[in-house]
């Protein structure tokens, strides 16, 4: 997608990150004018106030990953976890270092953006279904199948402003679930929805995961980690602390042996 | 510390250094490939330039023709008014000024919506892959459904004011895809720098109306250049951009003879812009998502 994958559906899909980092600049009201940037200039101050801070949120980043990978993204707050699946979906690209996707990314990261309160519920997952790579034609067969999912019936053509928050997610998770991604970016946010629907969606959830090629999944619950997972990358300050074998990465993460805890339940 | 797991039978074929072989954020090959993955993906655009002009009415008694029946109100006022200043005949003023009205509000929709094309579009950016190009080729799109509904409103002139127009008025539609075309650099260009410096907007919306005045939308031109007392003054018109574009555009669609000064001007514009963009583009299009 944007700049770093160029080319869609031909090919294995692959992400190779090779030393890359992420530095966010942080503007202030100073550094956001262009008045103050060119007079700042003229008056000859141009050392410290012309640098904008920069937040170092990603260093020394090398990942690659082929078809079949399920890899989890475990790490504090703060980590770099969100960061680096955005790496990773193109929407930013490095800083430093490069890094290179191929295939088509269906990014989840906030359920509610691309959504548009005016418009109806069906116009919206088409939207949606657009923006993750999908064509309209592909979106208009799965139209019945989200519906149903979704259990919205006659709401669909209602604009998206009527819904509840609940039902909000539930024609995004709908939606982001009936696509075909190659490549699959799930953040945190997605494991909070009701329990009673995200049950019903675990199911979607686990097909989707069959679907794509390569899932990395963000997620504080070491349970759905273990379900979709088979390796592990361990985020800290920045950095990948480790990346291997699931069981092992999220012991050394938690200091105990989480799965084996699983399995004797 | 980095362990990185591979079962190296498996990913021998893919793993061939990339460093080399891939084009970094700042190279041409991106910022190309950036207009033509938003080039194809014209559904999406198309689609939400549609749902755009749909918003705008939705809640209108009128609907769709409020748009038109709006910029008909203002055509009206601004020819009878000015007509009356200028002591123009009604007949030939209200079309001349009606008419430029429709072309400025193209120009200026481009203008002020494109400088603030990645700003608002931050949401999708930060949150969907997409191409930058996108934004901006939705909002060139729906400036252009608003020029074609905005349409409605010539040809009603054209009805009760009849021009000579004749074959020379198809020229109206090369001189559109030429303000098209203009639309596309504007956007992309104060789009991105709008996007590090955001006082560039208010800066864009204060010239853009005072353009608004020295361009002969509500005055004529020829007018002006023809009394002799204000002549050598009403010539430094000529060097406002925006008088070109609209000429192009409103000689032949009043049916007026073709002046290709206006072209040539329009044309260096036209080149010039788009290579500014597209440096533009290709040195800051990786940081737009950074800056919004
Ligand atoms: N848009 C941004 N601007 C500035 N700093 C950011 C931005 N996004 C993330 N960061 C910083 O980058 C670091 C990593 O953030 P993030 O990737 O969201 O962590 P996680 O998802 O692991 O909680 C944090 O220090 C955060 O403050
Ligand atoms: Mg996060």
């Amino acid at each position: 997608m944007r700049g770093v994958s160029t080319e869609n559906g031909n090919g294995a899909p692959r992400i190779d990150i090779v030393d890359a980092g992420v530095d966010f600049p942080i503007f202030d009201a100073k550094s956001r004018s262009l008045k103050k940037a060119v007079l700042g200039k003229a008056g000859g101050r141009i050392g410290t106030e012309s640098k904008v801070p920069i937040i170092e949120a990603l260093r020394s980043i090398n990942v690659s990953l082929r078809k079949g990978d399920r890899v989890a993204l475990v790490g504090h707050n703060g980590a770099g976890k969100s960061t680096l699946l955005r790496l990773m979906s193109g929407i930013y690209e490095p800083t430093r270092g490069r890094s290179f996707v191929h295939g088509k990314v269906a990014p989840v990261f906030d359920l509610a953006v691309g959504m548009d309160p005016e418009i109806s519920g069906l116009d919206n997952i088409l939207i949606r279904g657009l923006f993750l790579g999908m064509t309209k034609k592909q979106m208009e067969a799965r139209i019945d199948d989200i519906a149903e999912f979704t259990e919205l019936g006659d709401y669909l053509s209602m604009p998206l402003r009527t819904y509840s928050t609940g039902m909000r997610v539930r024609l995004a998770l709908g939606v982001v679930t009936s696509i075909d991604p190659e490549i699959l970016l799930l953040d945190e946010g997605i494991g909070a929805v009701d329990a009673e629907f995200l049950a019903k969606a675990r199911d979607r959830l686990f097909e989707l995961v069959e679907r794509s090629g390569i899932l990395v999944f963000a997620s504080h619950s070491d349970e759905f980690l273990a379900d979709l997972c088979e390796t592990a990358i361990w985020m800290d300050h920045g950095t990948i602390r480790e990346h291997g074998p699931l069981r092992e990465v999220l012991h050394h993460y938690k200091g105990h042996d989480v799965l084996a805890e699983f399995e004797s339940r | 510390m980095a362990v990185t797991v591979t079962a190296d039978d498996e990913r021998a074929e893919g793993a061939r250094p990339l460093a080399d072989d891939v084009p970094g954020p700042r190279s041409w090959q991106r910022a190309f490939g950036d207009l033509r993955q938003g080039w194809r993906q014209r559904p999406l655009w198309g689609y939400l330039g549609w749902q755009d002009i749909k918003q705008r009415y939705r809640r209108s008694v009128l609907g769709p023709l409020w748009i038109s029946i709006s910029m008909a109100v203002i055509a009206t006022a601004m020819g009878i008014l000015y007509g009356a200043l200028f002591q123009e005949q009604i007949e030939t003023f209200l079309p001349y000024v009606a008419v430029g009205l429709l072309i400025w509000n193209f120009i200026s929709g481009c203008i002020l919506e494109g400088s603030e094309v990645f700003i608002a579009n931050e949401g999708l950016i930060r949150f969907l892959p997409a191409p930058l190009s996108l934004h901006v080729y939705r909002l060139v799109w729906r400036q252009t459904l608003f020029f074609l509904h905005n349409l409605v409103v010539w040809v009603i002139l054209m009805i009760i004011f009849p021009h000579p127009l004749g074959w020379t008025t198809l020229v109206a539609l090369p001189a559109f895809a030429v303000l098209v075309a203009n639309g596309g650099w504007i956007a992309i260009l104060t789009g991105i720098i709008a996007t590090r410096f955001r006082d560039i907007p208010p800066i864009i919306a204060s010239v853009t109306q005072l353009v608004f005045f020295m361009t002969p939308i509500v005055w004529s031109y020829e007018r002006l250049v023809s009394n002799p007392a204000v002549a050598e003054r009403a010539r430094l018109a000529e060097l406002n951009p925006a008088l070109h574009f609209v000429e192009i555009m409103r000689q032949p669609m009043l049916g007026d003879p073709i002046v290709l000064r206006h072209w040539y001007v329009v044309g260096v514009i036209t080149i010039v812009g788009w290579a500014a963009a597209l440096v533009c583009l290709r040195n800051y299009r990786a940081r737009v998502a950074y800056w919004v």
